[in-house]
């Protein structure tokens, strides 16, 4: 499994090369933005009909980092679902199989602007979660400490390689995209650029996730 | 036979001039279902596609639209309307004509649906667009004659399969239609009339008079070329003195930042600043506008361009067509030669400009080629599925309809002539439902079929969103470039995305001929300022790259086996005297491959003269099969007529590398996850409407809204791997950036018969590609490691790894 150690407040977390967060010392796993349900919501609206693999890409993936992690708590940072109507239209098998994921241990889903509201599965909903010193919820706040947010899928470019990336300062972590479908806003662009410290770093995920200092 | 009303007679008469016996023709043709017309630059080709329209509506009984006049550019739409309302005007003939084109004001177009003119000048996109309207029928009522023209510019590209599939529908229309192509010499004047016609009605071709052969040579310069490279710098001075010694010169380029290049040289050695323009795609079109203008007027001495002057419009004077660097394509040299002295049956005089040693020997062939008139061309395959894709979401949008009709009215066109009708089901359930392995969801399907059978859009918005998506040209991402402070002035121009991705504030690049310094991006666009004392990075523009065509390439093999060369500057018939010495020379039939050790790696360089696109497909399926054979290829450069590449250990035996079932596996396997594969793709999905390239409301939502088309490739790749896109997409491979067939072309003819030369040192034949750029790393272990050392360094750099 490999990651990236990260500490924030103190807090040791690794970033791993899938996107997704993990916090050894509670079992925690992070996740965000995984848009479940795309080709779905974007065929009824009347667009073209995506491939509608995406959430059995998505779940694969998110098998995979759980079934190494064995995390006992998951919290899913949020635009979990394409929509509250992409959550209802999922298949009985896609049902089942977030269900099996869920069986053993806690599960957080965080209200994206996506998703508010419940949807019709197990998990507890909830706008933030606090642990410890840490708080995860959907968007950055402007001022905070301790936070892990989602929301922007953040990506940065090495050379001439753009991949979704972590952003992570002294005050906070920012997840990129861990859905198939999702595109990714650039670390220069302005909400990013301007909710960064300083002293921000990118992780850039992928088999070997690399550290760089965050492309302004 | 149309008879020619005395007053457009009289007025011939009375300007002094007779009519060309091939438009006489063209008149005596005008009731057959269909004419193809064959006439050289400047044999007043237009006049003899409108000649009979004139004549029918000379009496002023026609009510609606009587011709429609298609032409693949804007501009000629335009420059036509003004060319045909003067004689109209002087005759006095009761015509109304108008054009429409992506540019035209939404009011007049309105205007234009509900009362049309009687002739409508437009391009195949806006024509697309105009059969998209349930009011189709109403629009076109009346409608007796359709005139392509540069037909054979659009019965190369998809935009041309797009317009006949349009012409279909115009057919069910309006029945009695004739058509009336207008074409440039071709090597294959049959095809062209094939694909005009509706199928399977005859075509007949008129041929008018070519007129005298081109007065044509190479430019003799006082340097010699380089040994490789685009740029012509050392033909500098002698093209200065051909504008001095000429009215108007246009000076052709293969690429847009060859000519950004050669224009910014030219100007620093124009002592007499003699006024000389830039024209190209990427250029903002009010700058593009401005040099036409100041072109018409004479104004100009030389204009420096690309393809975008290739296309027929009147540009006054030119007494010179200048092309530089080699011109791959015997046709399109013929047909840009034409572009000097627009007059009819007097010479065209052009210069080829070699840019380096090799097009010497590819200029002089092509030299021969044009005065042998012996043109080339590849036979395009059947019509491409995705715009078919395209043409039947077109035909949901015009209303409801039953598959058997669409599918035999598609048969009228003479691409898809051959379809059959599983093919064509495929496509609309494509259109459908996606057309996926997994039935997901039934429900939110793009078209559904009624319980009359016909097929109708599900959303009736949706109409929206297709007609916004409607064509086949294939934008790459730009950026606009905009002078920092302008404040909202005109932009520069246009760079690529990834090409602005690259630049750091400080940096420099060449646009519109000005040395510009990048300061920063600024919401989507690309912010300069003129202070610039710093050596220019070129913008890399997408503009084709063209391939040696495979006539041209032959005869450059024929060139090379002949004993001696005496019409070759002595700089080259040397250089290719010595590569005979210590190695050989390349023959058609034979694959030669040289083999030799240089400043301490292995090298292996394969002269299969497949053109550029295909020698560097052979790069990256050779270098694969290589490193699994355990020969350590570090990377290749491909040029049109050979692949260089390097490693660590030597290659001593051929044949297991070039085994044509193991080349097709690599296309199969490895190439399927090439970004070059990526890019296909991505063009077939965006025609056949599974990508919206314009959405509504695009940027609202910001950029992580959008997400890349290689997401939905490897999706289909990994789960759906026989769907119906990549199927088109494998087959787009065997031709243009991949050109997989012209491998399989080169390899069959081949054979058995390769030649290894094992030598101890760099030959004269080879030693060129060193200096070539687009060298091509080969990507794995070691790329992954150079980006580890580089975040290393950064951090270091920054004092961040200390935190």
């Amino acid at each position: 499994m490999n990651g990236v150690e990260i500490s924030l407040t103190g807090v040791r977390l690794k970033a791993l090369g899938s996107g997704a967060l993990w916090w050894p010392e509670e079992q925690l796993l992070c996740v965000s933005d995984l848009h479940l349900g795309k080709s779905e919501r974007q065929a009824r609206r009347g667009g073209p009909a995506l491939p509608p693999y995406e959430t059995r890409d998505t779940l694969n993936r998110l098998s995979d980092v759980l079934d190494q992690t064995q995390a006992r708590t998951v919290v899913c940072l949020g635009d979990s679902f394409d929509d509250i109507e992409a959550a209802r239209a999922l298949s009985e098998e896609d049902h089942l199989w977030i269900t099996r994921l869920q069986a053993g241990r806690r599960w957080v889903w965080i209200e994206g602007n996506h998703d508010p509201g419940p949807v019709g599965l197990g998990g507890s909903h909830l706008c933030e979660l606090y642990v410890g010193p840490l708080v995860f919820r959907h968007v950055a706040q402007p001022v905070a400490s301790g936070e892990i947010s989602g929301h922007y899928h953040p990506k940065a470019r090495l050379r001439s390689a753009s991949r979704p990336a972590f952003l992570a300062d002294p005050d906070r972590i920012i997840l990129p995209a861990f859905g198939t479908y999702t595109g990714g806003l650039r670390s220069s662009d302005t909400p990013l650029a301007t909710l960064m410290g300083p002293q921000a770093m990118a992780v850039l995920t992928g088999s070997n996730p690399i550290v760089i200092p965050m492309p302004r | 036979m149309t008879a020619l009303p005395s007053s457009i007679s009289d007025w011939f008469t009375a300007k002094g001039w007779s009519i060309h016996p091939h438009q006489h023709d063209m008149l005596a043709r005008a009731n057959d279902p269909s004419t193809l017309l064959i006439a050289p630059t400047g044999g007043g080709k237009t006049m003899a596609g409108f000649l009979p329209t004139l004549a029918e509506l000379a009496d002023g009984t026609h009510e609606g639209l009587h011709t429609l006049y298609v032409s693949p550019l804007k501009a000629l739409a335009a420059d036509i309307k003004r060319n045909l309302r003067t004689p109209v005007e002087e005759i006095g003939l009761p015509i109304r004509i108008d054009d429409r084109t992506g540019d035209t004001p939404s009011s007049r177009k309105k205007r234009q649906r509900a009362d049309p003119p009687h002739i409508l000048l437009t391009t195949p996109e806006s024509l697309a667009l105009l059969i998209s309207y349930e009011d189709a029928a109403r629009t076109f009522k009346g409608l007796k004659r359709i005139v392509v023209d540069e037909i054979h510019a659009l019965a190369d590209s998809k935009r041309g399969d797009q317009l006949m599939l349009a012409l279909t529908r115009l057919q069910t229309l309006c029945p009695d239609l004739r058509r009336v192509g207008l074409s440039a010499t071709v090597e294959d004047p049959t095809a062209i009339a094939r694909f005009l016609a509706r199928h399977p009605d005859p075509c007949q071709i008129v041929l008018a008079d070519p007129g005298p052969a081109p007065d044509i040579s190479m430019l003799s310069t006082d340097e010699a070329p380089p040994w490789a490279g685009g740029g012509a710098a050392h033909a500098i001075p002698a093209v200065m003195e051909q504008i001095r010694r000429h009215n108007t010169t246009l000076i052709f380029h293969n690429t847009r930042a060859q000519a950004e290049i050669f224009f910014h040289n030219l100007w620093l050695a124009n002592d007499d600043a003699l006024p000389i323009g830039i024209h190209h795609g990427s250029l903002d079109r009010v700058q593009r506008e401005r040099v036409e203008a100041a072109m018409v007027r004479g104004d100009l001495r030389a204009v420096v361009c690309t393809g975008s002057l290739d296309l027929g419009i009147d540009w006054g004077d030119v007494d010179l067509v200048i092309q530089i660097g080699a011109p791959k394509n015997v046709k399109r040299l013929v047909q840009r030669i034409g572009r000097a002295n627009h007059r009819y049956n007097a010479p065209s005089k052009a210069m080829l400009v070699p840019a380096n040693r090799f097009e010497v020997v590819e200029c002089q062939a092509a030299l021969e080629a044009v005065l042998a008139a012996d043109l080339d061309g590849e036979p395009r395959g059947p019509g491409p599925l995705d715009v078919l894709c395209q043409h039947i979401l077109i035909a949901a949008c015009s209303g409801p309809f039953m598959a058997d009709d669409l599918f035999s009215e598609v048969l009228q066109s003479g691409a898809y002539a051959a379809l059959d009708r599983q093919t064509f089901d495929q496509c609309l359930d494509f259109c459908a439902t996606g057309g996926y392995a997994l039935k997901a969801y039934d429900q939110w399907n793009r078209l559904l079929q009624r319980p009359d059978g016909q097929w109708q859009l599900r959303d009736p918005r949706a109409a929206g969103r297709i007609r916004m998506n409607i064509g086949t040209i294939q934008d790459t991402d730009t950026l606009k470039v905009r002078l920092k402070h302008s404040r909202g002035g005109k932009p520069l121009g246009e760079v690529e995305e990834a090409f602005a991705a690259t630049l750091t504030p400080g940096d420099t690049f060449l646009i519109g001929g000005r040395i510009v310094r990048y300061e920063g991006l600024r919401e989507m666009t690309v912010e300069v300022t003129r202070r610039a004392n710093k050596k220019p990075k070129i913008a890399v523009f997408s503009g084709t790259k063209f391939a040696t065509s495979t006539q041209l390439s032959n005869r450059i093999l024929d060139l090379l086996e002949q004993d001696s060369w005496p019409n070759l500057p002595l700089h080259t018939s040397d250089w290719l005297k010595l590569q005979r010495q210590v190695s050989t020379l390349p023959r058609r039939g034979e694959l030669l491959i040289e083999s030799f050790p240089h400043k301490s790696r292995e090298h292996a360089c394969i002269y299969g003269f497949a053109g550029r696109n295909a020698q560097q497909t052979l790069g990256l399926l050779l270098t694969k099969r290589m490193e699994e054979l355990g020969l350590h290829p570090m990377g290749f450069v491909a040029t049109d007529y050979a692949t260089l590449i390097w490693g660590l250990d030597p290659l001593t035996d051929p044949a297991p590398l070039f085994n044509l079932t193991a080349l097709r596996d690599g296309l199969e396997g490895w190439l399927a996850g090439n970004a070059v594969m990526k890019r296909t793709f991505r063009s077939c999905a965006t025609i056949a409407g599974l990508i919206e390239r314009n959405q509504v409301g695009q940027r609202k939502s910001g950029r992580q809204a959008t997400f890349s088309s290689d997401i939905l490739y490897d999706t289909l790749h990994k789960y759906d791997p026989d769907h119906l896109m990549l199927q088109i997409t494998r087959i787009e491979a065997l031709r243009g950036l991949v050109d997989f067939g012209r491998i399989e072309t080169m390899m069959t003819q081949v054979g058995q018969n390769i030649q290894l030369r094992r030598l101890d040192r760099i030959t004269p034949l080879a030693a060129p590609l060193l200096l070539e750029v687009g060298k091509v790393p080969v990507k794995g272990a070691a790329e992954e490691k150079l980006m580890a050392e580089e975040a290393a360094e950064l951090m270091k750099q920054s004092g961040l790894a200390q935190l």
